[in-house]
C-alpha cells in the first residue's frame, strides 16, 4: 500500500475512534452510550491490527470490546430508561446544577492543558534518538524462553512476575464481587433460534479458545484470548436462559478461580527449591511450564470474567440445590 | 520520527483527556466507569504508538505485553466497579 492512502487509512481510522468516544461520553442515554462504547473497542481492534499489534487486537475486541461491552450493557440493562425528553433535561439539569457551569469549564480546560502536556512530552521523547535495549534483549533470549511468540515469552518468562500479580489482581476483583452479594436473575429460557444457534455456537468457542491457548506458543494468541473466549461461551449459555453455564460449584468453583495463581506460585516454589530463581525456567522445560501455567490461567479468567457478567455469588444449582428445594417443599 | 507514531500517540492523549473529563464531570456512575475505560483505551495507545516501529519492522514487544495485561485487569476492575454501583444503587433505594 503507498504512503498516502495508508496516511488516508490512519486519518480515517483516529477519527472515528475520537468520534466514537466523544459521542459514547456526550450522550445521556446510558445504554447509547454503552454501545457507542463496543463500537469503539471494535474500531480500536482495528487500530492495534493496523500498529502490528495482533495480539493485542484479538484481545481487544474479545474482552475490551466484548465482554466489556456485555458487562456494561447487563448493568445499563438494569437502570431505569430515562422515558421522555422531559426526564433526560430534567436529569441533565440536574447534573448541570450538581456540577457548575464554571466548575465544568475548568474540568475541560484543565484535560485540555493534560493533554497538552502529556502531547508536548511524547513529542520531546519521539524526537530524541530511541535505545532499544530491551527489543534486542528479548529477540537474543527468545530461543531459550520455551516460546516463539516473543509477546507471551515476554509475559510467561521474562515478566513471568507481572503476569503472576495481574492474575492476583483479577482474584481479588472476583472475591470482591462475591462480597458484594447474590448474582443477578437470570435470563427468560431462549426461543428455538436462537436456542440453535447457543448449540453451534458454544462448541465452536470452546474450540477456538483451545486453538488460542495452543497457539499462543508461536503465533497471536495465548491464556487471555483462550479464557475471553471460554468465557464468552459461559456468557452466551447464560443469556440463553440456561441455569447451567459450565461453571462448576462450591469448592472446585474456588479451585478454578484460584488455579492461576496457584499454579503459578506452585511452579515458582518448586523451581525455589530445586535451587533456580523464582520463575527462572529451565529451558528444556520451559515451554511445559508455559503452556501449564497458560491453561491454568485461562480457567481462572474465564471463570472470573464468566463470574462478573453473573455480577455476585452464583446461585446454586446442583444436586444440593435440589435437595434444599424438595425439603422446602415437604411441609 | 514516524508521522504514524505521532499521530496515534496524539490520538491517545485526547483520548485520555476526552475520559478524565467524562470521568469527573459525568452524574451516571455507569457513564463515569465508560469514560475510565477511554482514558485507558489512551494510555493503551499510547504504549502501542510507542511500540510502533514502522512498516515491515517488527515492533517491540514488551508494551504489546502490557497492554495485554492491562485489558484484562481493566475488564477486572470495571466489573468489580458495577458490582459495586449495582450494591450502592440497592442500598439507596433500600434507604
Amino acid at each position: 500500500m503507498n504512503p498516502v492512502s495508508l496516511l488516508v487509512f490512519d486519518a480515517l481510522l483516529l477519527l472515528s475512534i475520537v468520534g466514537l468516544a466523544w459521542a459514547s461520553l456526550a450522550t445521556t442515554d446510558v445504554r447509547r452510550g454503552v454501545i457507542l462504547f463496543m463500537a469503539f473497542g471494535l474500531v480500536l481492534a482495528v487500530a492495534w491490527g493496523r500498529l502490528l499489534a495482533p495480539d493485542v487486537a484479538l484481545a481487544e475486541a474479545a474482552i475490551g470490546a466484548g465482554l466489556s461491552g456485555a458487562l456494561l450493557l447487563a448493568a445499563a440493562h438494569r437502570q431505569p430508561r430515562p422515558l421522555s425528553p422531559e426526564t433526560t433535561n430534567a436529569t441533565r439539569n440536574k447534573g448541570a446544577a450538581g456540577v457548575g457551569v464554571v466548575l465544568r469549564w475548568a474540568v475541560t480546560l484543565l484535560c485540555t492543558a493534560l493533554a497538552g502536556t502529556l502531547a508536548w512530552a511524547l513529542l520531546h521523547a519521539f524526537s530524541s534518538t530511541p535505545h532499544d535495549m530491551l527489543p534486542g534483549a528479548i529477540s537474543a533470549n527468545l530461543a531459550v524462553s520455551g516460546v516463539s511468540n516473543p509477546v507471551t515469552a515476554v509475559l510467561l518468562n521474562f515478566r513471568a512476575y507481572d503476569t503472576l500479580l495481574e492474575l492476583a489482581v483479577l482474584l481479588t476483583a472476583v472475591l470482591g464481587i462475591f462480597a458484594l452479594g447474590q448474582a443477578n436473575p437470570g435470563y427468560q429460557p431462549a426461543g428455538p433460534v436462537f436456542d440453535g444457534l447457543v448449540r453451534w455456537l458454544v462448541p465452536v468457542l470452546i474450540l477456538t479458545a483451545g486453538y488460542l491457548l495452543w497457539v499462543g506458543a508461536h503465533a497471536p494468541g495465548g491464556a487471555f484470548q483462550a479464557g475471553a473466549m471460554l468465557a464468552a461461551a459461559g456468557v452466551v449459555l447464560r443469556l440463553a436462559g440456561r441455569t447451567r453455564i459450565g461453571l462448576p460449584e462450591g469448592l472446585m468453583l474456588r479451585i478454578v478461580i484460584a488455579a492461576g495463581v496457584g499454579v503459578f506460585l506452585l511452579i515458582g516454589m518448586t523451581l525455589l527449591l530445586l535451587g533456580r530463581p523464582f520463575l527462572g525456567y529451565p529451558p528444556a522445560w520451559a515451554g511445559s511450564l508455559i503452556l501449564l501455567i497458560e491453561t491454568a490461567a485461562m480457567l481462572s479468567i474465564a471463570a472470573t470474567l464468566v463470574l462478573a457478567f453473573l455480577g455476585g455469588r452464583p446461585e446454586a444449582t446442583g444436586v444440593k440445590a435440589e435437595a434444599n428445594r424438595q425439603c422446602e417443599e415437604i411441609p | 520520527m514516524l508521522t504514524t507514531q505521532v499521530l496515534y500517540a496524539l490520538t491517545a492523549c485526547v483520548l485520555v483527556a476526552l475520559g478524565l473529563r467524562g470521568a469527573l464531570l459525568h452524574a451516571s456512575l455507569l457513564q463515569r466507569i465508560v469514560a475510565i475505560n477511554v482514558m485507558g483505551a489512551g494510555v493503551f495507545m499510547l504504549l502501542i504508538a510507542v511500540a510502533y516501529r514502522g512498516p515491515g519492522q517488527s515492533p517491540d514487544p514488551l508494551p504489546h505485553a502490557l497492554v495485554l495485561t492491562g485489558i484484562v485487569v481493566a475488564v477486572s476492575a470495571t466489573a468489580l466497579a458495577l458490582a459495586l454501583a449495582r450494591r450502592l444503587h440497592a442500598e439507596r433505594d433500600d434507604g
